[in-house]
């Protein structure tokens, strides 16, 4: 219990270190938000009135004592080029990314793992050898390369065989524009929709997992534990579950918080090319346009997220593995 | 020398002739556009309306793929090595730092860090790049400043070990001012780890600067980046798909090339790199 307590406040730490690591950037830029939103042609003093409107006059320390008190109370201010509450429009994109994500993590998980232990398994055998060929290069493929070409491949290069509609999927946007469906009868669309973001996001993350599954796997069979289990004279599946998957627990959690923020990374790109308004697509927008508050509030739910994974595979380990007293 | 070392080698020094040698001896001028409407979207192994033959097909104002992806490459290549190598300069430099001097120093240095790698590096690499005016330089800038945590903790890690050591006691005994016993003693023994940690960077530093490019944060057009041509690609994806694809082939196989060599060398150095999933775009 004191070590929970011990933790979450360095997590806390960390977020407050982070928050602050983004205001001084946002502000050590040259230019803000006034010059990109008032006409190239207006005059200074159009600028001037909308620097004091937005409280972008203020001293720093002002708006960012300001920003951080907002912030406690659960306020993440009101974007300065939509004129609405920053919260609402995470509100809105966040559950599109968190769909998008935990799919895609829960594959890229589930397939790495599996993959690299089948790879382990035939080790050095054609199956090891092309798996290993497939994940090297699928893991040095950028996403947004991968999902242009999934989009090629279902749009140019189906119509091109003439393969029948079903088989078309839909690489654009979270639902048909045409369909009038409410409530839950979206879903099947939505899944459909979700097939190819998510195949792409997962596969780039898998491809990653499996190259360390596999060594981890490795370095367990290699151990002398393994090898008493064998000579007991234990088959070879029991060996695996049993002992094998059991003690590779500790490993996997850290392996399941290394991929999160390849996933949120990879996000940004996936959301951009299928065009799904997600927490990738607000960011972007509110990078370019200079949108400070939309800007800082969605790094405090991207900082959030990984330092709270962070943060609770640390516990995890802690509860799987008594060894660690940390 | 292994198997996997000649191949992913040999496909890098390929890439690299390729590069410098193409866009110098090609016909085609990779950035002149001149006869459009005859020359452009010409399909892969195919010649256009003039004759002129286009290994890879054109884009949509007629300029030729390969030419204009070798170009790239170029670029693409000198920004993965320059923004790595001044990654781990600066990642030395704060790490030797923090482990030989440690106090305040050291702490403050360390909660920078801690704090870097809770963002996604992707997130910070955007909020840099979309702050500062996009172009080579920055991109350069942003991936040394957004690259050094990894290699300041290993050096740290590493420094501390050795201050401690029989040596370094000796070299202080003897008399050596102790910068100069961090510069040439301990430093020495401590980097090894540290070059084959920014080499490891290199393919990722490539990606990172290619997604960038792709988001239109990069390398501005018309100069070519592998990112910025899959970009001009990306709205004729439906209808003429290889614009898109084929800068892609060529970034897919430089990373390769350098994911694999960089496997090799850490192998080599067992145990001495941790081996972590990087950041990727």
């Amino acid at each position: 219990m004191k070590y929970l307590v011990r933790r979450g406040i360095a997590a806390l730490v960390l977020i407050w270190l982070v928050l602050s690591l983004t205001f001084v950037l946002l502000h050590a830029a040259p230019g803000d938000a006034a010059d990109l939103l008032v006409a190239p042609d207006a005059p200074p003093a159009v600028a001037a009135q909308l620097r004091q409107e937005l409280g972008l006059d203020r001293p720093i320390s002002y708006q960012y004592g300001r920003w951080l008190a907002n912030l406690l109370r659960g306020d993440l201010g009101e974007s300065f080029r939509r004129r609405e509450p920053v919260r609402g429009m995470l509100a809105d994109a966040l559950p599109i990314s968190i769909w998008l994500g935990s799919i895609s993590l829960l594959l890229t998980f589930v397939v790495g793992v599996a993959v690299g232990s089948l790879q382990a398994a035939r080790r050095n055998r054609w199956t090891d050898r092309l798996l290993t060929g497939l994940t090297t290069a699928v893991y040095a493929a950028p996403s947004y390369w991968l999902a242009l070409a999934a989009v090629a491949l279902f749009t140019y290069g189906l119509s091109r065989l003439e393969a029948p509609q079903w088989m078309r999927l839909p690489a654009f946007g979270l639902t048909s524009p045409a369909s009038e469906a409410t409530g839950l009868a979206v879903l099947p669309d939505l899944l459909r929709h979700s097939i190819l973001p998510i195949a792409v996001l997962a596969a780039v993350g898998a491809a990653g997992i499996a190259r360390y599954a596999r060594t981890a796997v490795l370095d367990l069979a290699r151990s002398d534990w393994v090898r008493t289990a064998r000579a007991k004279g234990l088959g070879s599946r029991r060996v695996m579950f049993r002992h094998l998957l059991a003690n590779a627990l500790p490993p996997l959690v850290v392996l399941l918080m290394l991929a999160l923020p390849g996933v949120v990374a990879g996000s940004v790109f996936v959301e951009s090319i299928f065009a799904w308004p997600g927490m990738g697509r607000v960011m972007l927008e509110a990078i370019n346009a200079r949108d400070y508050p939309v800007v800082m509030g969605a790094t405090v739910i991207y900082a959030g997220i990984v330092v709270l994974a962070n943060a609770m595979s640390d516990v995890l380990l802690h509860a799987v593995d008594p060894r660690r007293r940390l | 020398m292994t198997r996997t070392e000649r191949w992913a080698g040999g496909l890098l020094v390929v890439l690299v002739i390729g590069a410098v040698v193409v866009p110098a001896v090609a016909r085609h001028d990779p950035l002149a556009i001149d006869d459009v409407l005859n020359a452009r979207l010409v399909g892969p192994f195919s010649t256009d309306e003039a004759g002129r033959f286009h290994l890879l097909g054109t884009d949509r104002f007629g300029r030729d793929l390969f030419v204009r992806m070798m170009l790239a490459g170029r670029l693409s290549l000198a920004i993965g090595v320059v923004g790595s190598a001044v990654a781990g300069l600066i990642g030395v430099a704060i790490g030797a730092a923090a482990g030989w001097w440690r106090g305040t120093l050291d702490r403050a240095a360390m909660a920078v860090s801690d704090a870097m790698l809770a963002i996604p590096r992707l997130i910070l690499l955007l909020l840099c790049a979309a702050l500062w005016r996009p172009g080579t330089t920055t991109v350069v800038v942003v991936l040394a400043a957004t690259g050094w945590m990894g290699v300041a903790r290993l050096v740290r890690a590493e420094v501390i070990g050795a201050r401690g050591l029989a040596w370094a006691d000796a070299a202080q005994a003897i008399g050596s001012a102790p910068v100069r016993v961090l510069l040439r003693h301990v430093l020495p023994n401590a980097i090894g780890p540290a070059i084959v940690a920014t080499t490891l960077g290199v393919g990722n530093a490539i990606l990172l600067e290619s997604g960038l490019a792709f988001l239109g944060l990069g390398v501005q057009p018309p100069q070519p980046s592998w990112g910025n041509m899959i970009a001009g690609g990306r709205d004729l994806i439906v209808t003429a798909p290889w614009v898109a694809i084929a800068p892609g082939v060529a970034l897919i196989l430089t990373v390769l090339g350098c994911t694999l060599l960089g496997d090799a060398w850490r192998d080599r150095l067992a145990g001495e790199v941790p081996s972590t999933l990087a950041d990727r775009a």
